[in-house]
């Protein structure tokens, strides 16, 4: 078998097999398994608690029915109930039987005005609420004042039709733009993910390697280049499997809660109907990413002498991914801006904002291809730079000063 | 196949590593190198197995350069031992040997008789980082030659085992050169050297200081050493004419002479003081050689 296909299969074996990497993979899937059944999690245990109750303090007595009326309007999740006084409802709370009060006071003019106390205040959904429905109801009472006929009333209270209509053709609606949004964070998420965590996996394997001297017994019989070029192709089987197994568990568990995840009403994107181009972008620019940061890895690693200044040499690598990420996030808010625009023909970020443009946004094919086409020459370019860097690096031992041993490595040869 | 190293020099920017180093090994030889720390000889291994490329000068093997189409035919323990810690030493062996191209049935099969024959089968299925130090290199020793290489080279093999483990590996080595490999090895242990080659190489500063067969650079280097056992002083000896170096022992005294013919004056000199128990002329050793002239270069 070519060497180069043995050192492949052994680069992928061994980490496929390493005690670090399956029980990273079982983190993982643990939380896709819970990012997925979120929404049956929060159920179970609202369910359990049942309804909060709130009691209403209302001396006037007018306007306690009128709040209840609204709630079930707003569909509340919460119930009300009647209190007598303030000193009863109070005791009531320090029973547990309600869990705050709402003190309804009449004005001068005869509007009401409340005061909501509980224990904390930490639960927002239910002051705004019960404050959204007492606004109602403040409402209803001056009109009534006014003497407006109901459907007066109504069409005062009716809210006003708003409609957002993108002007250029084929521009994505603001409703597939969310959801596209959507698909756009988690695609991200993953290139970036992949990148930091395959290309650190590579340039340990590298320095490793080097720091455990079997790199010269490994340069004598294998050409660095191929080495270096068959552990990127090693760990890129890696990922894929890795991330196809994160993919299938968390598509199969996300079908199963579908149901539950619409029920709770927490936004999320149509998974019937899959963008399938977002998806070919996003597989084809994490794979141009991961190549041009493995390459950048495998060249730093191979100037590292000690495991502990890895961390020191590689540090700029990170810190272009991480730069390319936040940009990628402040881009998804607004993608059109034109910085955005420029920095996604960059290569060290193009495979994170050029994705983003594309999956957002309806942008001209000869973008796309220009910035896949300068990708796919910096990585050869990079490819060629780091083979030579790595030919000499894995022979370099010493104090680690990296840039100056860029020099040093590349005239070993 | 012999080895040619024509005319060979490697420069590190200003510094010289290695300066016009010529020499030839036959087949079947056992080529010692030698030199102090910081000599070239690293450098000059990772010449011949065409890690590094020579500023000038070329390196030939067989007539033609060493490159990666030849590797499954050259064996090498580098000086720095390494493996992977973490993996078993079944498949460390198998990885490294199949890089080499060999058969992974029969790597595996001839890992399992070396571990025997280095009295050590149990391994067979142990990680690396539990065995120790000299255990490894044993495992080091077997990937550099389960793959029988015609062209072996050993740097420091013997560093770090102990009396018997270097018997056993000697042995091993003896067979392969029977068989037809040429070895070249450096050590900073000169009686191993004396043992095992006809031929070496003593470098100093990246050149070569002392060259040629053992036999041959031991009678070119003339002096001899004497060694006296006497029941009386012997310590005036030492400003005694041909006497070069003197050394007094919990017996007597070493002492270095010019040559042969200065014996015999001294033993004219102390016949008569008292008894004699031991006066013996004997070979310089390959120590006093090379701490003469690497010493002498250093100075």
């Amino acid at each position: 078998m070519n060497k180069f296909w043995i050192i492949f299969w052994h680069t992928f074996t061994t980490k496929i097999k390493a005690k670090s990497f399956i029980v990273s993979t079982v983190i993982m899937m643990v939380l896709v398994l819970g990012a997925t059944n979120m929404a049956k999690f929060i159920q179970y245990f609202e369910d359990k608690k049942g309804p909060e109750t709130i009691g209403v303090v209302d001396e006037s007595g007018e306007y306690y029915t009128a709040l209840k009326q609204q709630l079930s309007v707003q569909k509340a999740d919460f119930k009300v109930t009647k209190a007598e006084s303030e000193a009863s409802a109070g005791n009531q709370e320090a029973k547990d039987k309600i869990s705050g009060y709402l003190l309804i006071n009449e004005d001068g003019q005869g509007l009401p005005s409340g005061v909501y106390k509980s224990e904390t205040i930490s639960d927002s959904t239910i002051s705004s609420q019960l404050q959204s429905a007492l606004q109602q109801v403040k409402g209803l009472q001056a009109t009534q004042k006014l003497n407006l006929k109901q459907d007066q009333i109504a069409s005062l209270y009716e809210p006003v039709q708003f409609d957002i209509v993108p002007l250029k053709k084929d521009a994505k609606t603001q409703e597939e733009l969310n959801q596209a949004r959507g698909l756009v964070y988690i695609i991200l998420f993953v290139i970036y993910f992949s990148v930091l965590m395959y290309g650190n996996m590579i340039a340990m394997e590298v320095a490793q390697e080097k720091t455990s001297r079997v790199m010269e017994i490994l340069v004598s019989s294998v050409s660095p280049v191929k080495q270096m070029f068959a552990k990127i192709f090693g760990i890129a089987l890696l990922s894929i499997s890795q991330l196809a197994l994160f993919f299938i568990v968390g598509y199969a568990s996300f079908k199963k809660n579908l149901d539950s995840i619409r029920e709770s009403g927490i936004p999320f994107f149509n998974f019937d109907e899959l963008p399938v181009a977002t998806i070919f972008y996003g597989i084809l620019f994490a794979i141009l990413g991961y190549f041009l940061y493995a390459t950048l890895a495998a060249f730093l690693g191979s100037l590292v002498s000690r495991v502990e200044d890895l961390q020191q040499t590689i540090g700029p690598m990170t810190w272009l991914v991480v730069i390319g990420f936040t940009l990628a996030m402040f881009g998804l808010g607004d993608p059109e801006l034109s910085f955005i625009k420029i920095m996604s023909f960059i290569p060290f970020f193009s495979p994170m904002l050029m994705f983003l443009r594309v999956g957002m946004l309806e942008i001209p094919i000869w973008e796309v291809l220009l910035s896949v086409g300068l990708l796919i020459v910096t990585i050869i370019v990079l490819a060629i730079f780091g083979a030579r860097v790595y030919k000499g690096g894995v022979l370099l031992y010493g104090k680690s000063s990296s840039f100056k041993d860029i020099k040093k490595a590349l005239s070993q040869n | 196949m012999v080895l040619e190293i024509n005319n060979v020099s490697k420069h590190f920017g200003d510094f010289k590593a290695v300066k016009s180093l010529s020499f030839t090994i036959p087949e079947k030889e056992m080529f010692g190198f030698l030199g102090g720390n910081g000599a070239g000889k690293t450098t000059t291994f990772r010449m011949i197995l065409g890690l590094l490329k020579p500023t000038t000068g070329e390196i030939l093997w067989d007539g033609k350069k060493i490159d990666y189409s030849t590797s499954p035919l050259i064996g090498y323990l580098p000086e720095e031992r390494g493996l992977y810690p973490k993996l078993k030493v079944k498949d460390q062996i198998v990885y490294l040997a199949r890089l080499r191209g060999m058969d992974k049935t029969l790597a595996l099969k001839e890992l399992e008789y070396w571990l025997t024959r280095f009295k050590v089968p149990e391994y067979m299925n142990k990680k690396v980082e539990e065995l120790s130090k000299g255990n490894q290199q044993k495992i080091q020793v077997i990937a550099s030659i389960i793959h029988k290489p015609k062209l072996l080279i050993l740097d420091e093999p013997f560093s770090g085992l102990d009396p018997v483990n270097v018997e056993l590996l000697k042995e091993a080595i003896m067979e392969l050169r029977e068989k037809g490999t040429t070895i070249v090895f450096s050590s900073h242990r000169m009686e191993h050297v004396e043992e095992l080659c006809e031929n070496l190489c003593i470098m100093h500063k990246g050149s070569p200081v002392v060259f040629g067969s053992l036999k041959e650079i031991k009678r070119s280097f003339g002096k001899k050493n004497l060694s006296i056992h006497a029941d009386f002083d012997l310590s005036f000896l030492k400003d005694f004419p041909g006497v070069v170096k003197a050394k007094a022992t919990s017996e007597g005294i070493t002492l270095q002479i010019s040559g042969e013919e200065a014996a015999r004056p001294i033993l004219n000199d102390i016949v008569s003081k008292g008894f004699i128990r031991k006066f013996e002329i004997e070979e310089p050793s390959l120590n006093d050689i090379f701490i003469e002239k690497v010493g002498a270069a250093y100075e």
